[in-house]
């Protein structure tokens, strides 16, 4: 009843409340990601664009330095991903458990979410120095020999993600201890009067339940490492050489090297990138979801 | 033994938790108190002299009091930004939620993509040099609520849903405007979830390091993010300085964190995607 008489009336809900905020993503978030599809086919200095097809395209693919770049944002997404996921849940199982101190213990986990990802990256940066490092002096005093964690071209996009990893991991902790928390006692309890041990509880019960958290965190986390570039420019620009350059570098440095084409392609490479990763992962994981 | 479990079990997960996360940030802590020289030699030690007096004033006379500026130009872009943000998100998130029109797939395809699409920095350079707000603190701001003007709709939405519509009808008989609905009734109303908004963009835009990079360059416009991403090349030979221009810009999140905890933590949780 209510519905009709509002629909009769003039609705009280007038649709110009859209116009503000659609004014300013439109001009500024809709257009530009529209025009990119434009600009990437083009050589282009901001004044004049000339008509290229798809020669930026082909540079990109063909430049193994810019190659690297698209393998190691699928390597770096993935470890991010997986290890915060994990990482995540294991720290909010043992946090959400009957232990020691444990307010305090979230709150620290949490903390790093919340700070300066540059002051982060130069923190780290400097404790990961191969000979004056903190790292790798508290490694000598247990007698093992540190890396060359940044200097070391094979080892460079892990460090990195590993300090991401640091950073990152409260936020997937949180998620996952509210998913936890709604998961009803009533199922350990059952569970325990029929015997099963603690790993086969967490298998059976805790893993299949907390499922929602879980797609959540790998989405969130995927999206994240996809589109990653403070942390990795304030640690290591993309080096040593180009080992640690990922599409977000990529584009930033094309763009200062006034190569404005090929850094929209690159742009337009990374939204491909992402489109393809978590639509069908989205689409994916929720009808699993709906099966069960 | 049952009992003794979670203390043993806590101060393992403590003692871990202590080198891993509090160990960065009393490093952090110590260097900037330190002389230039004995920071140099960035160990973890205690300092011979305590020079936190010194090192403070000395990271602030930098540059001619470049880090004041940079603290008044990232205070008044995320306000500002802020401000803008709360009003029109709660404006798309209310009619979102309670007007069925067709518009709503738009939106909701809208805000999907802006939590999911990086922005295309170049044509918005360009775009923002056409109208004349590239390297200014007005274009920064847009930008901002533009790119996060998703997050926070996606939390008024939800909450929104929260207040009943008898409220809505009720305003409506009494002869209130439709938009004296939504200001008078209805935005009030949603002061838990403007606070959580407020504290979590706040700490997103103030700590954002990106998009200053790419639109606002310059010296006058100098953010605190930027600040510490150029202090990183001038002051390799003073890692004193360094830490300290570190340590100010961990304080400010601490503060905020101490205070509205459970808003954060309400805001990281209820939609949470972001980059």
């Amino acid at each position: 009843m209510t519905e009709t008489r509002l629909r009769s009336r003039k609705s009280p809900y007038p649709l110009w409340f859209f116009l503000p905020a659609a004014a300013v993503y439109g001009v500024l978030f809709v257009v530009p990601t529209v025009s990119s599809l434009w600009f990437s086919l083009t050589r282009w200095d901001l004044s004049s664009a000339e008509f290229i097809g798809l020669e930026n395209f082909r540079q990109f693919f063909s430049e193994p330095f810019l190659v690297k770049g698209l393998v190691n944002t699928l390597i770096y997404a993935l470890t991010t991903s997986g290890l915060k996921t994990i990482c995540g849940l294991l720290l909010a199982v043992l946090l959400t458990g009957n232990i020691f101190a444990r307010g305090f213990l979230r709150t620290l986990v949490f903390f790093p979410v919340l700070v300066s990802t540059i002051g982060i990256g130069i923190a780290f940066t400097v404790m990961m120095h191969p000979t004056k490092g903190i790292i790798n002096a508290m490694l000598e005093t247990l007698g093992i020999p540190g890396p060359g964690w940044l200097t070391n071209p094979a080892l460079a996009l892990f460090s990195v993600a590993l300090v991401d990893l640091w950073k990152g991991v409260g936020l997937a902790t949180l998620i996952f201890i509210a998913g936890l928390a709604a998961i009803s006692p009533d199922y350990y309890e059952a569970a325990r009067i029929d015997g099963a041990t603690r790993f086969q509880q967490f298998w059976r019960i805790t893993l299949p339940l907390v499922r929602p958290a879980t797609i959540t965190v790998i989405t969130l986390s995927l999206i994240g490492g996809l589109r990653s570039f403070d942390l990795i420019w304030a640690m290591t620009r993309g080096g040593p050489g180009f080992s640690s350059d990922v599409i977000a570098s990529v584009i930033y440095k094309q763009y200062q090297a006034g190569f404005y084409g090929l850094s929209t392609a690159g742009n337009v490479i990374l939204f491909a990138l992402i489109a393809i990763i978590i639509l069908p992962l989205t689409v994916w994981l929720n009808r699993r979801e709906v099966e069960q | 033994m049952r009992q003794m479990r979670p203390y043993t079990s806590g101060a393992i997960a403590l003692a871990l938790a202590t080198v891993i996360f509090v160990l960065p940030f009393v490093f952090i802590a110590l260097q900037a108190v330190k002389s230039k020289s004995e920071a140099s030699r960035l160990d973890f030690t205690l300092p011979e002299q305590w020079l936190f007096w010194d090192n403070l004033a000395a990271v602030f006379q930098a540059r001619d009091y470049q880090l004041v500026l940079a603290y008044f130009n990232s205070t008044l872009i995320t306000v500002v930004s802020v401000t803008i943000l709360i009003l029109f998100s709660a404006m798309v998130g209310y009619v979102m939620q309670r007007r069925r029109t067709r518009w709503n797939a738009v939106a909701s395809g809208a805000l999907f993509m802006g939590l999911m699409m990086p922005p295309a920095v170049v044509p918005t350079i360009g775009l923002l040099q056409e109208i004349g707000l590239f390297k200014t603190i007005t274009g920064m701001i847009l930008i901002q609520v533009a790119y996060n003007l998703s997050f926070s709709t996606l939390l008024y939405r939800s909450f929104i849903s929260t207040i009943p519509r008898d409220l809505d009808e009720a305003a409506l008989i009494d002869g209130a405007k439709p938009w004296q609905i939504f200001f008078r009734v209805i935005l009030p109303l949603l002061k838990p979830v403007t606070v959580t908004n407020i504290v979590v963009q706040s700490i997103a835009i103030f700590n954002d390091f990106t998009n200053p990079l790419y639109y606002l360059p310059g010296k006058e416009n100098v953010t605190v993010q930027l600040t510490l991403y150029n202090f990183q090349s001038m002051y390799t030979s003073q890692y004193n300085l360094l830490f300290m221009n570190i340590l100010l810009v961990t304080v400010p999140p601490l503060i905020v964190f101490i205070f509205f905890n459970r808003q954060i933590v309400a805001g990281m949780t209820a939609g949470a995607v972001k980059g």
